[in-house]
């Protein structure tokens, strides 16, 4: 088990040095002679303000030489400078961190949960209407594009009805404490994380649903009916646990995904995450902040694949065998 | 090709799709005819209501431009990006999955390796980082899109390139002494091709919603009127008009809807074996 982890986490560092050398090429791709860019940004261009920067960030050395600084900097979690906003660009990152792993994590954690159940219910209920309603509601949800049910649950939810705050992570000027505080971001957070989450319910909906009817027709199966096995404890213990591996994996890629929709969902809730930090950036042409959180989002993808792949070591010892 | 359509036709989702779909490119082809002013032309005062004039049946925006004809020419936008981006992707993704299916080996390894590496980027983000950098034009939202889509078309045409390798008909052609490329190409290819296309017209749809995506965020082209931008820019004006963001939402979400029905009618159809099984 020791090994199969050491050799996922040394890809995943591969992949993470992959995506710093793609980021130091787009930056280099970009239109434009990088200090000017950061001139520009800074609102001052004369020949000798140029020169000075070139000096500083070493863009007057070769090619080689600064790829290989961009990444030392980058290993020590040195994502350059904001000249819009006067900030080391891994500070603002830290900053709104917290924020966006709370949401994706539960948005994560609500997918996973209610697409799973329903697409039990809909396996055991094959072929009434409650498999339809869940069928149906899969395929709705597969196909509504996130900024637009995240706008439209706002206005049904928060302007309409009243129900949720839709905008922002806590109530602003309350200064609650405690669980007090614990309840108010609860609140702020359940529109943001079920919109961002309903993409991957209704894919968690369709896969549990097919995997668990592919598993009932497995002769193992058929063998703890003939042994007399309730139907009840059959389907916990035989179907569901095997019918759930293709749903991690799944999981896993999925992980990468959520984090890139929350570019969306924290745009529409005013959610103060990197997300929206990265929605920010764009308007602004930030680019610094832009790879930045390009770079922090990878890595918790990263993250998110490295667990799912330990628990589906835990769960089927069969892969951990196969490496 | 008819016994196709039969098993096509039965499928009453597809049908839907399929008839949707035509809407929608009916509405793509007439934009230009029924609505030959600029979709960015103020033609009355602004937030007009849907159903309160004539002529402007779903009313206009918050610059006064009207409603309806963003969302023919937004249909045209929608569809290009969608059809071009999948069709760039599949030119990506195929040679790079065949080859490795084909070759095994140290090719297949390396190109695997880089397909993870696509595969493992947050996809929506790298699109993000590609558009900010270069300008968001029609081109490079369609590059940009392709980028991030082809590695599950590579993957796959990988696997079947391998299940295909060791076929009879494959070494039959071998031993005829035909060159790999045309035995990729004349051999193996076209008998991967029915899981390629339900893929494609997966991809289409999600294309769609990747450029609405991108659009609501500014990252569109500024030239062309598109659904996502329409929502985009109705966002501030929410709560006093909520039908300028809702109405454009509803077209995608019908267009990729349809378009996911169509893909499961073509994959029931395209593979009898596989309906039975999951059915």
């Amino acid at each position: 088990m020791l090994g199969f982890i050491a050799a996922r986490l040394v890809k995943a560092v591969f992949i993470l040095l992959a995506i710093l050398v793609l980021n130091f090429v787009l930056i280099h791709a970009a239109p434009g002679d990088p200090a000017a860019v950061m001139a520009g940004e800074a609102g001052a261009a004369d020949e000798k303000f140029l020169q000075d920067l070139r000096e500083r960030f070493g863009l007057d050395q070769p090619f080689t030489v600064q790829l290989w600084n961009y990444m030392k900097g980058a290993v020590q979690l040195d994502l350059g400078f904001s000249y819009r906003q006067q900030m080391p660009v891994a500070e603002l990152i830290w900053d709104r961190l917290p924020a966006t792993l709370l949401l994706t994590a539960t948005a994560f954690v609500i997918s996973i949960v209610i697409g799973v159940a329903a697409g039990v219910l809909a396996a055991q209920t094959q072929g009434t209407w409650w498999d339809t309603l869940i069928s149906s509601l899969a395929l709705l949800f597969y196909a509504t594009p996130l900024f637009w049910v995240a706008l439209m649950a706002s206005l049904l939810f928060s302007v309409w009805l009243g129900w949720l705050p839709g905008f922002g992570y806590q109530t602003i000027g309350a200064d609650y404490t405690g669980l007090a505080r614990v309840l108010d971001i609860g609140k702020h957070l359940i529109l943001p994380a079920t919109t961002l989450g309903l993409f991957f319910t209704a894919i968690y909906m369709r896969m549990t649903r097919a995997s668990m009817l592919e598993v009932s027709r497995l002769d193992f199966v058929k063998t703890a009916r003939a042994k007399g096995l309730r139907n009840s404890v059959i389907q916990r213990r035989h179907v569901l646990r095997n019918a759930l591996l293709p749903v991690i994996t799944l999981a896993g890629l999925q992980a990468g995904q959520i984090v890139g929709g929350a570019v969306l969902t924290e745009t529409v809730f005013a959610w103060p995450g990197i997300g929206r930090l990265m929605f920010e950036a764009i308007s602004q042409r930030d680019y610094n902040v832009i790879l930045g959180v390009f770079f922090i989002s990878a890595a918790m993808v990263l993250l998110f694949n490295l667990i799912t792949d330990i628990l589906y070591g835990i769960v089927d010892p069969r892969i951990r065998l196969a490496q | 090709m008819k016994a196709f359509w039969s098993r096509f036709r039965q499928n009453r989702g597809a049908v839907i799709g399929l008839v949707i779909i035509a809407i929608v490119i009916a509405c793509a082809i007439a934009a230009p005819f029924l609505f030959p002013r600029s979709p960015w032309s103020m033609v009355q005062r602004p937030f007009l209501p849907p159903f309160e004039m004539d002529g402007l049946p779903l009313g206009t925006d918050a610059l006064g431009r009207d409603v309806l004809s963003g969302l023919f020419h937004g249909a045209r936008v929608s569809l290009l990006v969608g059809l071009v981006s999948t069709v760039v992707a599949l030119a990506i993704g195929i040679p790079i999955g065949a080859l490795a299916g084909y070759y095994g080996g140290l090719v297949d390894d390396a190109l695997m390796r880089f397909t993870e590496f696509f595969q493992t980027i947050p996809s929506f983000a790298l699109a993000i980082v590609l558009l900010a950098i270069f300008q968001p034009t029609l081109s490079y939202v369609i590059l940009a899109i392709a980028i991030v889509s082809w590695p599950p078309v590579a993957r796959l045409v990988r696997g079947e390139v391998l299940s295909l390798r060791n076929r009879e008909f494959v070494e039959a052609a071998t031993l005829s002494g035909q060159s790999n490329l045309r035995i990729i190409l004349r051999q193996v290819l076209p008998n991967a091709l029915p899981p390629i296309i339900v893929l494609a017209s997966l991809m289409v749809a999600t294309a769609i919603l990747l450029e609405s995506s991108l659009s609501f965020l500014g990252l569109g082209d500024p030239n062309v009127m598109s659904w996502g931008y329409m929502i985009g820019a109705a966002r501030t004006v929410l709560r006093s008009a909520w039908w300028l963001s809702f109405i454009p939402g509803v077209a995608i979400l019908l267009t990729v809807l349809a378009l996911n029905l169509i893909g499961e009618g073509l994959n029931d159809a395209l593979n009898p074996r596989l309906r039975k099984r999951t059915s």
